[in-house]
């Protein structure tokens, strides 16, 4: 089944999107790489360190598309400089804009990356925002050049599925823009949900990180998103309250 | 509103009475919490809490691996300066010690940069005394121009500056500020404050919130543990944290956990601060700030330092030296003794073998250097 995902000109087969901020070993990012099937994969700027022996970006394989993303950043300004920093280490030039001023929740700041968004897009850069579930924001970013817009299912690092799933409907219906759910999903029957529902593809990060077995967990993901999107392209039957009489009532009226 | 107004209402409560009331109804009812309140955060420091440790331990263990993942943060301190005008009973640095007093040149803290970052650490959380003469705000700015070179995030632990100073210091690339209160008790502050600037109890009080209003990523506080009841100590030091984490969302407020060293006078700390009891202490920081850094010095030997790791612990000092120059200089004296004397490496393999990665790289100067803007 040809079912590709289209972001910035890149040709995606798996849907999966990982992190790779929480494992206890880098040497684990191949191994869950080559478990999940993902094809795209986040890290922060500021955890690269290119002068390391052991920087992150060395352990993962050339094919992976890189998504460098913004952590730390309080302000547009510095989401801005950061994704430069990015593509002049040679990171290329996506970027997952995070803009989080609340370190009690973590929550994106909407404002912030839309302004940064406009900036960063207008550069050239194949732009992925991580934001709370807004319409008006979505359609913001959206005009600003978002490639997609990555709304949160719950808090990151909760674990707590999807808690906006009906704000993620509105902007899956309405958008005309390919929606990641990022942050939030803690199980992989939550990915599948939110494949079902027609999300484009899901970021996750604590889930396989601090399973017992990440490597496990990475392909428990795996299946569950493919099952997922599988029952959306297949359209899902609608759910009856009642079950369907067998001898319906009004049959004598053929 | 200040953080002296919570502290005047603590000092007010009936504390030896408050301590007895807490049951083991209140510690599990604490331990079920989604959010941990003021009354459960005293449950959990309460006599009562003490044979449910292994319960808090659990849960702290679980929080701190789903909000920071397998990961423990690396830095090391360095000592710029040990002139001092204070006299505080606990400390070798005190005005009252006659030894040579060193500053270093800005030559000798590229010396001493090159040093420690040839370790692989590029997190530096730099030391002065107090003294505006000889190490004022422009000097550790001067200091941190040349660090940025070589680290990829630069803290400050110095005397209490005022809001203007520490914004000068943040453009500079400074991105987090560590001061203690040292006590919160403002009786035995004063007691232990004999002399000089840091007598002004509220000066220090409210200088982390300068710190939040100038603008630095990170602001990290704590009791130096011992100095007075420690129960009461880390109550004041968990709704200090709160308060600010409250009052400025955007930076990330982090505790530290320092016991009482031994150093070159005869202070006796008052409150005996057992390793349960410093145990009980960092599992309720986590419970009650679950997205909180805590710290841990080499002021803990190191094989206590190898359990604390799993138990909400995120950030620890390694290859540490409390001298001025230290790492490339001789004859120092060392501000107090280290317990845990571990080079950054051996540390780093103690980390790994208890399934964490140590992070030696968290962050990126953004600001632009000085001479350059």
């Amino acid at each position: 089944m040809q079912d590709p995902l289209m972001i910035g000109g890149v040709t995606l087969t798996s849907r999966l999107f990982i992190g790779t901020g929480k494992y206890s070993r880098n040497t684990l990012i191949p191994e869950v790489i080559t478990r999940s099937g993902s094809q795209v994969i986040t890290v922060a700027l500021r955890r690269v360190d290119p002068e390391s022996s052991d920087n992150i970006v060395s352990h993962i394989p050339s094919h992976m598309t890189l998504l460098p993303n913004t952590s730390g950043a309080r302000t547009a300004e510095e989401a801005v400089r950061i994704a430069r920093l990015a593509r002049s280490a040679g990171l290329g030039n996506w970027v997952k804009i995070e803009v989080i001023n609340d370190q009690k929740y973590l929550l994106p700041d909407n404002t912030e990356t839309i302004r940064a968004t406009e900036i960063l897009a207008a550069e050239g850069f194949v732009v992925l925002p991580y934001m709370s579930p807004d319409l008006s924001a979505a359609l913001r970013l959206k005009a600003a050049g978002a490639a997609a817009v990555m709304p949160l299912g719950a808090p990151i690092g909760s674990n707590r599925g999807l808690q906006t799933k009906e704000l993620i409907r509105i902007l899956i219906s309405e958008t005309n823009l390919p929606v990641i759910v990022d942050a939030g999903i803690g199980r992989p029957s939550e990915a599948a949900e939110a494949m079902e529902m027609g999300a484009a593809a899901v970021l996750l990060n604590t889930a396989i990180a601090t399973a017992s077995d990440p490597l496990l967990m990475a392909e428990a993901f795996r299946d569950a998103v493919a099952a997922g999107r599988k029952a959306y392209l297949a359209g899902l039957g609608p759910v009856e309250e009642t079950a369907a009489a067998s001898s319906p009532l009004t049959g004598f009226l053929a | 509103m200040s953080f002296y107004d919570t502290m005047t209402r603590l000092e007010q409560l009936p504390y030896e009475a408050l301590w007895s009331r807490y049951t083991a109804e209140d510690v599990k009812r604490a331990l079920r919490a989604e959010r941990v309140d003021e009354e459960g955060l005293m449950a959990l420091l309460s006599p009562a809490a003490e044979p449910y440790l292994e319960e808090m331990a659990q849960k702290a263990h679980r929080l701190t691996r789903t909000h920071f993942g397998h990961v423990m943060q690396l830095f090391t301190p360095m000592y710029l300066a040990d002139y001092c005008v204070n006299h505080c009973t606990y400390c070798s640095f005190s005005s009252i010690y006659d030894f040579p007093r060193k500053k270093l040149t800005l030559e000798q803290v590229a010396r001493e940069a090159e040093t420690i970052a040839a370790t692989g650490l590029r997190h530096i959380l730099i030391l002065t005394g107090e003294s505006r003469n000889d190490s004022p705000a422009g000097y550790v700015r001067d200091c941190v121009n040349v660090l940025r070179r070589y680290f990829a995030s630069v803290s400050i632990e110095v005397n209490p500056l005022s809001t203007a100073e520490y914004a000068e210091l943040r453009e500079a690339g400074v991105d987090g500020l560590t001061l203690y209160q040292e006590v919160y008790h403002q009786e035995t502050y004063r007691a232990l404050h004999v002399k000089g600037p840091k007598r002004v109890y509220r000066n220090r009080l409210d200088a982390p919130e300068r710190g939040c209003q100038a603008g630095f990523r990170s602001v990290n506080i704590g009791a130096l543990l011992g100095m007075y009841e420690w129960r009461q100590e880390a109550l004041a030091t968990a709704l200090h944290a709160r308060y600010l984490q409250d009052k400025y969302p955007e930076c990330e407020i982090g505790l530290s956990t320092p016991r009482f060293r031994p150093y070159l006078g005869e202070f006796n700390p008052a409150s005996d601060v057992t390793d349960r009891a410093l145990v009980q202490i960092i599992l309720a920081y986590r419970l009650f700030l679950p997205r909180s850094g805590i710290s841990l010095s080499t002021r803990e030997p190191a094989a206590l330092r190898d359990h604390l790791v799993q138990l909400g612990i995120t950030k620890m000092s390694a290859g540490v030296s409390t001298e001025v120059g230290g790492h490339s200089l001789e004859g120092g004296t060392p501000q107090f003794e280290i317990s845990d004397n571990r080079s950054v490496n051996e540390m780093a393999e103690m980390l790994r073998s208890q399934g964490l990665q140590p992070i030696f790289k968290d962050w990126d100067i953004l600001s632009e250097p000085l001479g350059l803007r």
